[in-house]
């Protein structure tokens, strides 16, 4: 039997790895975009031979820098983390999980490692095109790395192209185009990169706000937002359909997580979208408390958003424990039952494998395939376990959709403030331009918290709830080294962000 | 033609890269031995700026196939992958805090309001080739001399002493290698630092330094060396797969594969030429001679701790838990879809060449430091 596990040590462990990855995230998105603006900038200063183009190029390039720095500093725990605390995890999908990770090592984080360097210190060392040339494989290099770590979160997220091999008893990759193709990684992929110039346009938009306010280098302000803005205004709208793709392949891959999204306890046809809304904290699943304390709904939206047809029938928490016959969905509870039965038959074929008995090791290998397909609901404890912490999911959810609205406005406005030639009169929204900044950041780490916390309790959705993926670690080990982690973190943090500030308030090099 | 090949021939392959991706990090070092030198080689601060910024143009090279080196065994050797960073726990972490203070601290030395001040920062980068390289190296001795690891029948680890991989450190040849990686790391520093400054003072210093780290290297170099060849091995029993130790185990497998022999004696050989150049003959070369030299030494290590039906991951502590290539790696469905991706690796190498030649083309001046195009964005 596999052995069950200390959960506290295992929720540290989750802990651990909420706070590596949603630091790295502080910083990941802002390169994403980031590294495309400079080399937008770039360009129209190679295409126009303009020095103020120069300068902007340069000063956007150094807190690029700076930012990418800290980046770089909290990747590489998350990629050897895998090891170190979800070693389980490690073995019995590293099959298929490690490629994408290796992948990405070789072709994205090399093609930025190189021509990083050619990019800061390279001006006078090649000609004018070939540094372009490197910032613009700075910028592709980033999103290759997004693309080949989200083909390994998209996948488990919805685990395909494998398949258990018993005689390993781990998961073995059956079909790599299916797993670098999956639904989820495609959406992931064109939502995340895109949410990640958003908040670079954001980020520039909003400190050029500063520079106007304060009246200090206007030009080079209003030339930066004019290039953020339709950068961002393009983003923005694509972030809105990309999210609303994510959210239809989430509500067709995984429901529960989608219920959980939108509090949904009690599925219904015709399901309504909550707009705004009090989660009641005190229900559980299968109760009968109401699910809100108080909640406004858009009728039908939600059907139409999970299966592209109103008047559809969306699962709720209750229907996916409890089951729903007429719907043909299957209770927790039989699932936790057929998947203690393939953990058995697992056991059996081991056993019978090793003590070379062919006859009963074909015997329990056939029970096996019969259940197989619920193994992981097998080391459940009890069938609520397989909600997610329902209140977090929702109001992450609905704070990320009531900013993806509204940042769109802001370039639009900021476009037209231009083009009006008032931008540097427009007080109050130079004001709410710098106060996007920290909304875009806000906005990046909902995003995450719906997509990892809605997927709990399963590492692997379905496949492997996370007690069962960590490594054999004390409790106080795992403390020991998250607390590491924070403090680590935030000093490097609070250091960056004082760096930063100063280089802002320096502002770009006077010639 | 990749989708024929045989699954154990996969497994020595992805033996192979992932070896020369070890060797390569470990030419690497060369940032590491000259961060560690920071507080005593130069004498001012112009001639640490000159130090910071030559390394600052590398170091990132250094970190990405560190990164690398996990994502491929990550890959490739999965069973590896888990026992090693779960069980070693302590030791991992302690490198990776290394490489993490690392990270920020080129960028965030000079920066005005740096927070830390930038004492701090060079701190950080001297923990990171002195601490960080020494963890290394015995953690790579465990390839010889084992870990105290168990793998129940679902092959989750559980790791036999409450230090985590620590106790490696108590080990002495683990401990000699180590202390060999961070006099070799110094040597090779010193090199390419002489190669990538003008500055005849701090040059002349640089040659001065490497003859003494290589005086250093030798007796932990000796050490290894002499008990590489008479210590009991882990050999794997390619019939019943049974691990055993064996007498002399790394000897013999020097002796059975003769150019992994010739590997090591003739790169050991361009190391010390390498440094003789640089010391004797007023050579800057000496960084390529004995650059190459390192990678053929480790390549010839590595490639021991695996070929010829050894245990590249020992437990002493449970001895059928050992791991080796063939018990250890993906399957091999995936390892043939790797192997069509590792046919990018040279493509990947031959870019990065090329841009090291196009930066270091012109070699690094105060005049640059002070006053180039690129004087702002300095470290
Ligand atoms: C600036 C940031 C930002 C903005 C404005 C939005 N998103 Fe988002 N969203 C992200 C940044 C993000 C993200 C951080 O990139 C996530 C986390 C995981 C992922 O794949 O992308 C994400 C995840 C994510 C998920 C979960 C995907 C999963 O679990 O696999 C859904 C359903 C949405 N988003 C939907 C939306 C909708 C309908 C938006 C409407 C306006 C929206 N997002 C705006
Ligand atoms: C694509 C890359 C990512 C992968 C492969 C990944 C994988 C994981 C794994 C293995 C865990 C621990 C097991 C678990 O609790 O389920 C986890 C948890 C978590 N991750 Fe991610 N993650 C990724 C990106 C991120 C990012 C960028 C963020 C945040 C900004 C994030 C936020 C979280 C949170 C909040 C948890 C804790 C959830 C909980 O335990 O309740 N993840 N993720
Ligand atoms: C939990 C999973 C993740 C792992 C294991 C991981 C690993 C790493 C590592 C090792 C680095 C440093 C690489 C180097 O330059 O040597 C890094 C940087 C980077 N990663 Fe991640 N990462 C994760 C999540 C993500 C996600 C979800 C994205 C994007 C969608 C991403 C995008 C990037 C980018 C753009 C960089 C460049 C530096 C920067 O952050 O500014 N990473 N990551």
């Amino acid at each position: 039997m596999i052995e069950q596990v200390d959960l506290s040590q295992v929720n540290w462990a989750r802990a651990q790895f909420a706070l590596t990855a949603m630091y790295h995230w502080i910083f990941v998105p802002l390169t994403l975009g980031l590294s495309f603006l400079v080399a937008f900038f770039e360009s129209i200063y190679v295409k126009t031979g303009n020095e103020e183009w120069k300068r902007i190029t340069k000063f956007w390039m150094t807190l690029f820098g700076i930012n990418f720095a800290i980046g770089v500093a909290t990747g590489i725990i998350l990629e050897f983390q895998f090891g170190t605390n979800w070693s389980n995890y490690s073995w019995m999908v590293g099959d298929i999980f490690g490629a994408p990770l290796a992948i990405e090592g070789i072709f994205a984080f090399f093609l930025e490692a190189t021509f990083f360097a050619l990019m800061f210190f390279g001006w006078d060392r090649v000609s004018v095109k070939l540094h372009l040339f490197s910032t613009w494989m700075v910028a592709v290099g980033s999103s290759l790395s997004a693309v080949w770590i989200l083909v390994a979160n998209g996948w488990m997220q919805f685990p395909v192209g494998m398949a258990f091999n018993p005689d390993t008893a781990r998961f073995e990759m059956q079909n790599f185009w299916e797993v670098i193709f999956s639904p989820v990684a495609v959406s992931k992929f064109s939502h995340t990169t895109s949410s990640g110039f958003v908040l670079a346009s954001l980020f520039v938009l909003g400190i050029s706000c500063w520079y106007l306010l304060k009246g200090r280098h206007q030009l080079m302000a209003k030339r930066s937002i004019a290039v953020a803005s339709v950068f961002g205004l393009l983003a923005a709208t694509y972030v809105i359909f990309t999210g609303d793709e994510a959210a239809y392949t989430v509500a067709q891959k995984q429901p529960m997580k989608l219920a959980a999204m939108e509090g949904l306890y009690v599925g219904e046809m015709n399901a309504g979208l909550v707009a705004v809304g009090i989660i009641n904290a005190a229900k559980n699943p299968g109760d009968e408390q109401p699910a809100f304390l108080f909640d406004v709904k858009l009728p039908g939206l939600l059907s139409l958003l999970a299966n592209r047809q109103f008047g559809s029938f969306v699962p709720g928490i209750d229907d996916l424990v409890y089951g729903n016959e007429e719907q043909g969905i299957v209770s927790v509870a039989s699932r936790m039952e057929r998947g203690r039965q393939a953990i058995a038959y697992l056991a059996a074929f081991k056993e019978a494998t090793d003590n070379e008995n062919e006859v009963a090791s074909q015997m329990a290998l056939q029970q096996f395939n019969v259940y197989k397909d619920d193994m992981g609901y097998g080391h459940l404890t009890s069938p609520a376990d397989a909600a997610p912490p329902v209140a977090t999911t929702y109001y992450a959810f609905h704070i990320m959709v009531i900013l993806g609205t509204l940042f769109p406005l802001v370039f639009l406005l900021a476009l037209y403030f231009l083009h009006k030639e008032t931008l540097e009169k427009q007080r109050l929204f130079l004001f709410v331009g710098i106060l996007c900044v920290p909304l875009g950041y806000i906005a990046q780490q909902a995003g995450w918290v719906v997509s990892e916390v809605g997927r709990q309790p399963w590492a692997i959705q379905g496949l492997l709830p996370v007690q069962v993926a960590n490594t054999n670690l004390t409790t106080g080990t795992v403390q020991t080294t998250f607390f590491i982690f924070l403090g680590l973190f935030t000093l490097l943090l609070i250091a960056e962000i004082k760096i930063m500030c100063k280089q802002i308030q320096l502002g770009p090099e006077e010639k | 033609m990749i989708g024929n090949l045989d699954y154990a021939l996969l497994q020595q392959i992805w033996w192979l890269i992932v070896s020369v991706v070890g060797s390569l990090f470990v030419f690497l070092l060369f940032v590491q031995g000259g961060q560690s030198m920071l507080f005593t080689l130069p004498h001012d601060d112009e001639e640490k700026a000159l130090m910071v910024n030559s390394l600052g143009r590398k170091w990132k090279l250094t970190f990405t196939t560190l990164v690398l080196f996990g994502g491929a065994l990550f890959a490739a050797f999965p069973k590896f992958y888990a026992t090693s960073f779960g069980g070693a726990y302590w030791v991992w972490m302690l490198i990776l805090f290394t490489f993490i203070v690392q990270a920020v601290a080129y960028e965030y030395r000079k920066k005005p309001d740096n927070f830390l001040g930038a004492w701090a920062f060079e701190f950080f980068l001297f923990i990171n080739g002195t601490v960080g390289v020494l963890l290394i190296g015995t953690a790579v001795g465990t390839f010889f001399t084992g870990a105290a690891f168990a793998l129940n029948e679902y092959n989750q680890v559980t790791w036999q002493t409450s230090m985590r991989g620590l106790e490696a450190a108590t080990n002495l040849f683990n401990l000699a290698f180590g202390f060999f990686l961070v006099f070799l790391a110094r040597t090779l520093g010193g090199m390419y630092l002489l190669n990538n400054i003008v500055h005849p003072a701090l040059n002349a210093r640089c040659r001065r330094s490497v003859l003494i780290n290589f005086l250093w290297t030798l007796p932990f170099l000796f050490f290894v060396l002499i008990s590489l060849v008479t210590m009991d091995g882990f050999a794997v029993n390619p019939e019943t797969l049974e691990v055993v130790m064996e007498k002399g185990k790394y000897l013999h497998n020097l002796l059975a594969m003769p150019l992994l022999l010739i590997f090591l004696l003739a790169g050991l050989g361009l190391v010390i030429y390498g440094v003789v150049v640089t010391s004797f003959q007023g050579s800057e070369k000496g960084i390529w001679i004995a650059g190459l030299g390192t990678v053929l030494t480790a390549l010839g290590i590595f490639l021991t701790a695996g070929y010829n039906d050894t245990a590249f991951y020992p437990s002493y502590a449970d001895l059928q838990s050992s791991l080796s290539i063939y018990n250890a790696s993906s399957s091999k469905y995936t390892l043939t879809a790797m192997t069509y991706v590792a046919l990018g690796i040279p493509f990947v190498l031959a870019y990065v060449a090329y841009v090291w030649k196009l930066m270091d083309n012109k070699k690094l001046t105060p005049e640059e430091l002070a006053e180039g195009e690129n004087a702002h964005e300095m470290y």
